[in-house]
């Protein structure tokens, strides 16, 4: 029988679980309110360019606002209640976001472009388990610090991106409220929508007014934030570039900030790696989420001995990934989160052409509306070359061979960066050599991408400061003093 | 008969595999089953399945009507849809080889023996060949030989190799599968390397289990054949076969084995002539989920015939 083209049909998830609203409201003191200037912005669905909603703009008279009622629900409520009592908000918020699970999935691949099974299988079970986890730690924060003081900080002011929308709110709101502090909240202007759906959340759960406020809005939105007099605690992940004008405008003060910022992650496979799963591991270091993760492998360096073989996989791998629609349910690569990033990613792909690399990308067809990028390798590719230097954030990956394990040490510390690297090798004693000697917050053996709240998550260098994630998480957001 | 390699050499060509990641295969698998697959492309799976069925009957109760009826069956898998494919071969042990031979005599439908005294393959190699002669001097057109686990276990590639060897020879033109009944393997990495050693060694197929042991084709057993596979071709042009056997009862399971099969190896060995399910109940599910998506109603399985 003739077996050609078993093509698999589309798997849409249905949307009908979500209700969108036509125009969306600032949240501050517990209730939605319109931004004071009057100013709305829209928000698009990257994999059509359709329009889904309207999005307040916040200015700073709205941030004022904002951050007064958490400076006042911080006085009169949060700082006054016990550990165990914020605790039992925190689960109660964990069990509502696990009940609404599906429809927070559906909103964060509508408004992000993700595919639905990383945002259904990942993002939002992560993001859930982040709330139980800080939850659990509320009424035990002495006993992490055994013989210290700590006291809870404030005001948090707390900036998100566009790549992981509510896990990045997880991050961030779960240890601060369970530290004791008030958050006000500005999501990344292409993908309020969860962080919004976040905020009815708090509402359900009964959180005080004024716990949490979401204020929406582009760049000066964040700003307004970062230099408000009365905010104790900044807390940002995006673009190092952005991340180095905020800890220009908190120099100072006596804001505290922790910053999680860009990448440009080594990924090195050892000749006596596990070739097949270590091939799956680089597909999944830079081609999960679009290539839109600070952590992503970008840069990926093969023993001389492999690399061809490698290689050869990589390109056969690429056939079965599966580029389009973000809500069919087979999607690996989704949309690009908005065109703007489209271009920065093009802008990059011609620049590796330009300077010699060989580039490699799969024949696939791509959905004719809709942000969309190929997934990309490029070979032969110099250290020097922009591509292996700076932060892409995209599909694409530069490959680069090496010899002996110094140089690829040298080479994979020869960055700016310092959020993560991988390790594949079947030798323990190389991944502790290694792993002692990178450069990197996290380094992964024989696995990436793997994130857990008990897990701290942070950079050297200009990948930032401050931890993410664990007991570690706890100390961005206590004053603790011996 | 001159030995292929020397003991060196052989070991150095089996070390020369790259180990197995236990975690990884897991996580790629988990990639496989999550995809959905719907609609016609289910259908055509569904099909795909059934084509590729090696029925089989291996009871030490087996009888000559049983395995006539087993042939009826392979050739008409469901009456209301004479439009269906057939399965691929009928696998029966060697002294009833005669009798499906018979009962299969106007169709393209392959008969297979089970050999080299199934399923332990505890026996002396001279009467392993004995039965090996004899499946084919009935008529077998594969042969799906065990391998002495005790041997490969002990170190001695190299008597599992020119075992594999001499049945190989003996075959003629019928296929020959190697069975390697992996749950007596100790570890993935024992799998990658008794799959290079069969394939070195001449197997046309690499099968995994008799279906006697649990578990038996389990989905990390089998990516890792096919890795081995995939690896052989890539070095070789030559394509090499895989069946797994034992445990594959649910088209679902099914559907995921095969859509391993078109990511990992790709669609040329979406064929019967590349892959096999060693299975006696799958079939029926298969068919009973074909006529879910024909008709969007489950019948009982009452009536689905058993044989």
């Amino acid at each position: 029988m003739s077996t050609t083209n078993w093509n698999l049909e589309p798997s849409l998830e249905s949307t009908a679980v979500v209700q969108l609203k036509d125009q969306y409201e600032l949240f501050i003191n517990g209730q939605w309110q319109a931004p004071k200037a009057k100013k709305y912005f829209a928000t698009i669905n990257p994999s059509d360019e359709s329009h889904l909603s309207n999005i307040a703009w916040a200015t700073e008279a709205d941030v004022d606002l904002a951050v007064k009622a958490a400076r006042n629900a911080y006085e009169n409520v949060w700082s006054k209640l016990s550990g165990a009592e914020r605790g039992k908000y925190l689960f109660r918020i964990a069990r509502l976001m696990q009940e609404k699970a599906r429809e927070l999935a559906v909103l964060e691949t509508l408004d992000g472009g993700k595919p639905i099974k990383e945002s259904r299988d990942i993002d939002i079970p992560l993001a859930c388990n982040h709330f139980f986890y800080y939850a659990g730690w509320a009424d035990k924060l002495q006993e992490a610090f055994a013989g210290q003081q700590i006291e809870s900080l404030g005001v948090a002011g707390q900036i998100t991106p566009w790549n992981f929308p509510l896990l990045m709110l997880a991050w961030k709101i779960a240890p601060a409220l369970a530290c004791g502090n008030t958050v006000v909240l500005k999501p990344a202007e292409t993908t309020s929508l969860t962080a919004l759906k976040f905020a009815e959340i708090c509402q359900e759960a009964g959180l005080p007014a004024g716990v949490v406020n979401i204020i929406t809005g582009y760049g000066d939105t964040g700003a307004a934030l970062v230099v408000h007099p009365d905010v104790n605690k900044i807390a940002f992940t995006g673009s190092t570039a952005v991340g180095k004008q905020i800890q220009k405008a908190c120099i100072g003060t006596d804001k505290k900030l922790t910053l999680e910022l860009g990448g440009k992650s080594a990924n090195i496979i050892l000749e006596d790696a596990a070739v097949d799963q270590a091939v799956e591991g680089v597909i999944n270091a830079i081609f999960y989420n679009q290539g839109h993760v600070c952590c992503a492998g970008s840069r990926l360096y093969v023993q001389e001995s492999i690399s061809a073989q490698v290689i050869e996989k990589l390109k056969f791998r690429l056939q079965s990934i599966y580029v389009g629609n973000p809500l069919d349910k087979n999607t690996d690569i989704g949309a690009i989160n908005s065109k703007k990033q489209l271009e920065t990613i093009e802008k990059y792909i011609s620049l590796g052409r330009e300077e010699g690399a060989e580039i490699y990308q799969p024949a696939c067809q791509l959905p004719s509306k809709g942000y969309y990028c190929l997934p990309t390798l490029f070979t032969d590719v110099a250290q020097s070359a922009r591509i292996a230097q700076e932060e892409i954030f995209g599909p694409v990956l530069a490959i680069q061979t090496f010899r002996t394990i110094d140089e690829v040490l040298q080479k994979a510390n020869n960055s700016p960066y310092g959020l993560a690297a991988g390790v594949w090798t079947d030798k323990g004693a190389r991944i502790f050599g290694l792993s002692s000697q990178l450069r990197a917050g996290v380094v992964w053996a024989n696995t990436y991408n793997k994130f857990d709240p008990a897990s701290p998550f942070g950079g050297y260098k200009e990948s930032g400061f401050g931890r993410e994630g664990g007991v570690h998480g706890l100390s961005a957001y206590l004053k603790i003093t011996n | 008969m001159q030995p292929k390699y020397t003991p060196q050499e052989l070991l150095v060509r089996l070390k020369s595999a790259p180990p197995i990641d236990q975690i990884g295969t897991h996580e790629r698998i988990s990639k496989i089953q999550s995809r959905s697959l719907k609609g016609p492309a289910k259908l055509h799976g569904l099909r795909l399945a059934l084509s590729m069925i090696d029925l089989t009957t291996l009871e030490g109760k087996d009888t000559p009507s049983k395995v006539r009826q087993l042939c009826i069956k392979a050739q008409h898998l469901h009456g209301i849809n004479p439009d269906l494919p057939k399965v691929a071969a009928v696998c029966v042990y060697p002294t009833m080889v005669g009798v499906a031979k018979k009962a299969l005599e106007n169709s393209t439908i392959k008969v297979a023996a089970v050999s080299t005294a199934f399923p332990s393959g505890q026996a002396p190699f001279e009467v392993k060949k004995l039965d090996t002669l004899y499946a084919l001097e009935h008529g077998a057109d594969e042969i799906d030989m065990v391998i002495s686990r005790g041997h490969f276990l002990a170190g001695e590639y190299n008597y599992v190799f020119d075992e594999i060897a001499a049945i190989k020879a003996l075959c003629g033109s019928a296929r020959l599968k190697v069975i390697f009944e992996t749950a007596e393997l100790d570890s993935l990495d024992q799998v990658r390397r008794i799959s290079d050693l069969a394939i070195a060694a001449g197997a046309n197929f690499i099968k995994t289990s008799t279906g006697k042991i649990q578990p038996a084709a389990t989905f990390p057993v089998v990516l890792t054949m096919l890795g081995a596979i995939k690896d052989h071709f890539d070095k070789t042009g030559q394509m090499i076969g895989m069946k797994p056997a034992g445990g594959i009862s649910s088209a679902k399971i099914a559907l995921q084995h095969l859509l391993l099969v078109k990511e990992v190896l790709g669609e040329a060995w979406l064929t019967n002539e590349w892959y096999r399910f060693g299975a006696s109940s799958l079939a029926n599910d298969l068919l009973m989920q074909y006529q879910k998506q024909l008709t969007g109603k489950y019948q009982s399985a009452a009536y689905f015939s058993i044989d």
